[in-house]
């Protein structure tokens, strides 16, 4: 099969450097890009303009679920065997506010990790070529997915902005 | 850390990664030493399923002992790993950063050994699944108003929410150890554990999110779960117990306990694995502020507990604290003032509390202090509540302190071999914490 796209990837020493190879390549239209740090950084984060994770939504979901999960199974095991003490009432909502609270950080916890596996898509967010084991240590990485008649062109920005070394990688 | 000095990323990758290299003869010979003492309260324990309670010191009145101040002693230590790195990572606390991860680990593995207590405190052990509320023959559900549901439902959220803080919180680092490691087995371990992780802005962006939910979530839990713990003694009509200032004393004596013990555990493995450069003076420092403030407060709320029995007029309430400071166990009772609110009084110098020696030393007599502040809450209540003609004293039995020896040496266990198989320092946030490399900063 013929290879129609091409993973060009610059290696960086240095945070500057990377930012302004990702401007520049945003400049020249090229947004299907892959950028690594051995660290979170806020100038990366910037510079690629990536959208609010939504992260967010799994743990609003999760707390929810667990809130009302925490109610029913209190509320209606309770009134499955319904005995009154004492004239006391017999859904006792108090007491019943620690199992609210336990659940939803419990399952508000387990939907955050989910989210963060999903969205995160670990095991598959990036064709295997196109990393660099140094990117867990000291260097950064900016990656482009690019037509072959690009090539070139990408490898000037990633240079112009002072990449150490490129590399390629069919895809 | 400090910010002027000489590290590089590769060096924090470096260093981190050489404390996992092959165990050396001491670490065996201390490991096998673990094992022995483990193995012996397993035995006690055996002995105990065959025999029954009655090999404890349980006698009338006092049915809860060593086990359940082990419980709350082993929960409180829980405590500082969320502190430290959950509040103070909410706070952004710079000095949590090389501290944490030996925190979170020791969170996690005192919620292990806190655990077991109840378990092994009931009689028949083997029905502890009862506890748990799940359809049944018999159609009955457990009773939600009861403070042991309360903490069946607390303490295992903590240890599942404290375990997916800790392990998210290593993934990256995981990461780095994979890219870095040649043996097969090892490279597979940590490929496996770090879930395909590459550093990609993409997976950076909602790590961050996630990890800040995260802290989110577990900051009101550690503070819920010990509040949970002090109901089981404050919701019981027992003087020295019925108290409502329990939730705010038993969390701030819990943070306090607990960073007694992360000193007690940093300061031999920064000796030993020579991490000086990443756990500085200024961290201890940090944690002794902390280690002030708290015994401060856990030291108001001795005071207050004797004050507030004497000006109630409740003559058991008063009789209760007169006989805890002059009665059978008075003892135990100023052992605990001396450690937790005596002690900790040196931290205010300076000199003191930049002494790593001096620093240890103290940590020892806070963690001894605050066994025997639950010790003096659980077992000196007991033993003179109402009735003259009910009060009894207790004795610990062999088989009580074989089984808390070996509770330590299972807590132990678990830190030896993370120390030898996962990060004990947290690689990507000490570097952020590194100024980041420029090219202007390179040209100057």
């Amino acid at each position: 099969m013929m290879i129609k796209e091409q993973g060009v990837f610059g290696v960086f020493s240095y945070i500057d450097s990377t930012v302004q190879a990702i401007k520049r390549l945003r400049e020249a239209g090229y947004k299907n890009m892959r950028v690594f740090s051995p660290f979170p950084n806020h100038e990366i984060e910037e510079a690629m303009e990536n959208r609010e994770s939504i992260v967010r939504f799994f743990t609003l979901s999760g707390a929810t679920l667990g809130a009302l999960c925490g109610l029913t199974l209190t509320i209606l095991t309770t009134l499955d065997w319904s005995i009154r003490v004492s004239a006391k009432p017999v859904v006792s909502l108090p007491p019943y506010m620690i199992f609210v609270f336990e659940l939803t950080v419990l399952i508000g916890s387990l939907a955050t990790l989910l989210g963060l596996l999903i969205n995160s898509r670990l095991r598959r967010n990036v064709p295997r070529q196109i990393y660099d084991p140094r990117f867990s240590e000291d260097k950064f990485g900016v990656g482009v997915f690019c037509k072959i008649e690009d090539i070139k062109k990408v490898e000037e920005i990633l240079k112009l902005s002072g990449a150490d070394e490129v590399q390629f990688e069919g895809i | 850390m400090n910010q002027e000095s000489t590290i590089t990323y590769s060096k924090v990758n470096q260093d981190v990664i050489r404390m996992l290299d092959k165990p050396t003869a001491k670490w065996w010979s201390l490991f096998i030493f673990d094992l022995l003492v483990l193995s012996f309260g397993l035995m006690c324990f055996i002995y105990q399923i065959y025999s029954g309670l009655g090999v404890t010191g349980y006698r009338h009145p006092v049915f809860w002992a060593v086990y359940i101040t082990n419980f709350v002693f082993w929960v409180g230590i829980a405590h500082s790993g969320t502190l430290i790195s959950a509040i103070l990572y909410l706070f952004r606390a710079r000095f949590r950063m090389s501290i944490y991860r030996i925190s979170e680990a020791m969170t996690v593995f005192a919620v292990l050994t806190a655990g077991l207590f109840p378990i092994i405190h009931l009689g028949r052990p083997w029905y502890f699944y009862w506890l748990l509320p799940y359809p049944n023959q018999r159609q009955l559900w457990v009773n939600f108003s009861s403070p042991l549901m309360w903490d069946v439902f607390a303490v295992g959220t903590y240890l599942t929410v404290s375990s997916v803080f800790f392990f998210v919180g290593m993934i990256p680092d995981i990461a780095a150890i994979r890219d870095r490691v040649k043996e097969v087995p090892r490279k597979i371990l940590y490929s496996v554990l770090s879930l395909g992780w590459k550093g990609s802005a993409w997976e950076w962006g909602h790590y961050t999110r996630a990890y800040f939910y995260l802290a989110a979530f577990a900051t009101p839990l550690v503070i819920s779960v010990h509040s949970v713990v002090s109901w089981d003694f404050a919701m019981a009509n027992v003087p020295g117990w019925h108290s409502t200032i329990f939730p705010p004393y038993f969390v701030a004596g819990a943070i306090f306990s607990g960073l007694a013990m992360v000193i007690t555990l940093v300061v031999p493995i920064r000796k030993i694995f020579h991490l000086e450069e990443f756990i500085t003076i200024a961290n201890f420092e940090g944690m002794a502020k902390m280690i002030i403030l708290t015994s401060l407060i856990v030291t108001y709320a001795y005071v207050v507990e004797v004050f507030m029995a004497w000006y109630s007029g409740n003559p058991y309430e008063w009789g209760q604290f007169i006989y805890r400071m002059k009665g059978d166990y008075a003892l135990f009772y100023w052992i605990m003032i001396f450690c937790n609110s005596v002690v900790p009084l040196l931290l205010w110098f300076k000199k003191v509390r930049t002494n790593i020696k001096a620093l240890f030393i103290i940590s020892l007599f806070i963690n001894i202090g605050m066994w025997f502040e639950r010790f003096n809450i659980i077992v000196i209540s007991l033993s003179h509540e109402f009735e003259p003609g009910a009060w009894g004293l207790y004795r610990v039995s062999w088989v009580e302190l074989g089984i808390t020896a070996g509770a330590f040496a299972w807590f132990f266990m678990f830190i030896l071999i993370f120390i030898k198989t996962l990060p004990a320092l947290s690689i990507s946030e000490i570097k952020e914490i590194i100024p980041a490399p420029t090219r202007e900063v390179k040209a100057k």
